[in-house]
């Protein structure tokens, strides 16, 4: 089984302060990993130096298998949905597809369209005249359209309201079901998580401080919950810090 | 999913092809028709203008040239007429024009990069297959050759507007390589509009913020343009030097000067002064109208001082025609490479 994610001694500093520091991690194929951390502990970095938006300072890190970060074979596996699912406001849902179709060499139009269908969301409104919901849900389309073998969301859940929060993860579980696509996605609110995610990544200032398959975790700190136990690990390193 | 896409994915996807670039032909149309809809329209504004300004304008202005003997006081009139008529609002429009390049850039391409960036769409457009090089390559140079090759085409149509006024024939008005008229003719033109966007994208990736990009797009901009016209131009080849005060009406003048009978330059005051010993005779040409012959550099020279002018001929027009365009057309090379290298190097 290849690693969707593999980094080795990964740095990235801005303007002197490290924003991620020594992370090293490899994340398995076929999980839903959630990528955990208080604000500010370097999971955006992670993210972005994942998808090829960021380059590294010190270290690298690979995808899909040991393909380089960004670089076209690995950009053709990942699709990213970033913070606050940005999208061009005066494009329709049917411009939006169309555009996606284009700028990569293989989009499932179908499934988008049936998608969209059903959650209600009309081809020819622009995005900018839909709910944070339906945005949200849109961008996740775009991405799932191109029937990624990684999907990376960066805090998908954020600014959503409890039911869009389902219907959102709804979404994704089903395209896990479906594609058997492999999910990583940031955090700063575990207990949301804690019923879709089988692994996890516990970052805290700039550091890697807990990561692994969900159910060894639990068994090896004796604890029930991933939010116990990560509450109990951000404690730890905070009194650490102090 | 099917099999097909299955195995499409599982496949050897090292040597995987790159998105076509007639795709993104399509993606650079949607996204900014509306900006080259806004270049056409202004083009196509000031065209028309020129068109049902400039067909009565060349009328005259046939009439004028036809005039003969071409040294007759009708001829003379019927030319300052002409002027009168007409240069006014052939000056406002090459005045008006010197900033189209500006414009252009400043509003349809600056805020390509800058709109991506400020309103944080990059992270979608750079994480798609295609890969962001491939993406901003086929959004810039397109926009960029176009809307150059539009300005190109319209600085066709102001030469024709704007011949009486460089004509050899008549009093001429301005030189060609004088700093209104020389960036509207030729290939200047379509190589200043040219070097707006390049300036323009580069601003919107360095500023990331649409209204600053567009600000400071028109800032290096005129920058660039005011040193050229000002300060640049006149050395591109060295001035050929006369001391004859009556150059052709073509020859554009860069600067004149006296010197005494020691070989040192005077300074205005010594000119002023040694000009008020002048009085030249007046002649009785009519009842109540009398002619001078004003010739202060002859009565000058006939003094032992010596006049100097240094200018360009009007028969380097091509040469430096082709020198601006070069370099203009090798700094947008050098503007939009380092955009690209920002886009690979700086996007989040």
């Amino acid at each position: 089984m290849t690693n969707v994610i593999e980094a080795d001694h990964l740095g990235k500093h801005y303007r002197g302060t490290w924003a991620l520091r020594e992370c090293t991690l490899a994340i398995p194929a076929g999980h839903v990993a959630a990528l955990v951390g208080p604000n500010g502990a370097g999971k955006t970095t992670l993210l972005n130096l994942a998808v090829g938006l960021a380059a590294p300072s010190a270290g690298a890190v690979t995808v899909l298998g040991g393909r380089t970060a960004g670089s076209r074979a690995a950009l053709d596996g990942i699709a990213f949905v970033a913070q606050d699912t940005p999208v061009y406001q005066n494009l329709s849902a049917k411009d939006l597809l169309h555009l996606t179709r284009n700028l990569n060499r293989h989009f499932d139009t179908g499934y988008a369209r049936g998608r969209l269908g059903e959650l209600g969301i009309p081809l020819k409104r622009k995005a900018g005249k839909l709910s944070g919901g339906q945005q949200a849900q849109l961008a996740l389309t775009l991405a799932l359209g191109r029937r990624p073998r990684l999907l990376v969301l960066d805090e998908p859940l954020a600014n959503l309201d409890p039911v869009a929060r389902h219907d959102f993860m709804a979404t994704v579980m089903a395209a896990v079901a479906a594609d058997g696509v492999s999910v990583l996605l940031s955090s700063h609110v575990l207990a949301e998580l804690e019923r879709v995610a089988d692994y996890l990544i516990l970052l805290s200032q700039g550091q890697v401080q807990l990561a692994g398959k969900a159910g060894d975790l639990l068994a090896s700190h004796h604890m029930v919950g991933l939010e116990e136990l990560a509450l109990a690990y951000l404690r730890k390193t905070l009194e650490v810090a102090k | 999913m099917t099999a097909l896409t299955m195995s499409a994915r599982l496949g050897n996807d090292t040597d995987l092809r790159p998105v076509p670039w007639r795709r993104m032909a399509w993606v650079t149309w949607r996204q900014h028709r509306f900006a080259l809809a806004g270049v056409a329209g202004l083009l196509g504004v000031l065209a028309a203008y020129l068109v049902f300004t400039g067909l009565p304008m060349h009328h005259a202005y046939a009439a004028v040239a036809a005039c003969r003997p071409a040294s007759s006081l009708a001829c003379g009139n019927a030319t300052g007429d002409f002027d009168n008529a007409h240069w006014s609002t052939a000056e406002a429009i090459a005045v008006l024009l010197q900033v189209v390049p500006a414009l252009i850039g400043a509003f349809a391409v600056a805020p390509i990069l800058a709109r991506e960036l400020e309103t944080g769409t990059f992270r979608y457009a750079w994480t798609q297959g295609i890969g962001r090089t491939r993406w901003t390559l086929a959004k810039l140079v397109p926009l960029a050759v176009t809307v150059a090759a539009a300005a190109g085409a319209f600085s066709v149509l102001f030469s024709w507007y704007f011949k009486p006024f460089v004509d050899q024939g008549l009093q001429t008005r301005l030189p060609p390589l004088a700093p209104l008229v020389f960036d509207l003719h030729g290939v200047a033109f379509a190589a200043w509009t040219l070097a707006a966007c390049s300036i323009g994208a580069l601003a919107g990736m360095l500023i990331r913020r649409v209204v600053p990009a567009i600000a400071a797009t028109m800032a290096a901009w005129a920058g660039l343009a005011l040193s050229a016209g000002l300060f640049l131009r006149q050395h591109y080849l060295t001035p050929l030097v006369a001391h004859n005060p009556n150059l052709p009406g073509s020859a554009w003048i860069i600067s004149s000067w006296y010197t005494g009978r020691d070989g040192k330059p005077l300074s205005q005051a010594a000119v002023s002064q040694f000009l008020q010993g002048y009085h030249p005779a007046a002649k009785q040409v009519g009842p109540n109208s009398f002619q001078t012959n004003l010739d202060p550099v002859g009565y000058i020279t006939q003094h032992g001082y010596k006049f100097w002018v240094t200018y360009q001929p009007g028969s380097r027009f091509w040469p430096f025609q082709w020198i601006e365009g070069g370099y203009l057309l090798g700094l947008s090379v050098l503007l939009l490479a380092a955009t690209i290298w920002l886009v690979r190097h700086r996007a989040a």
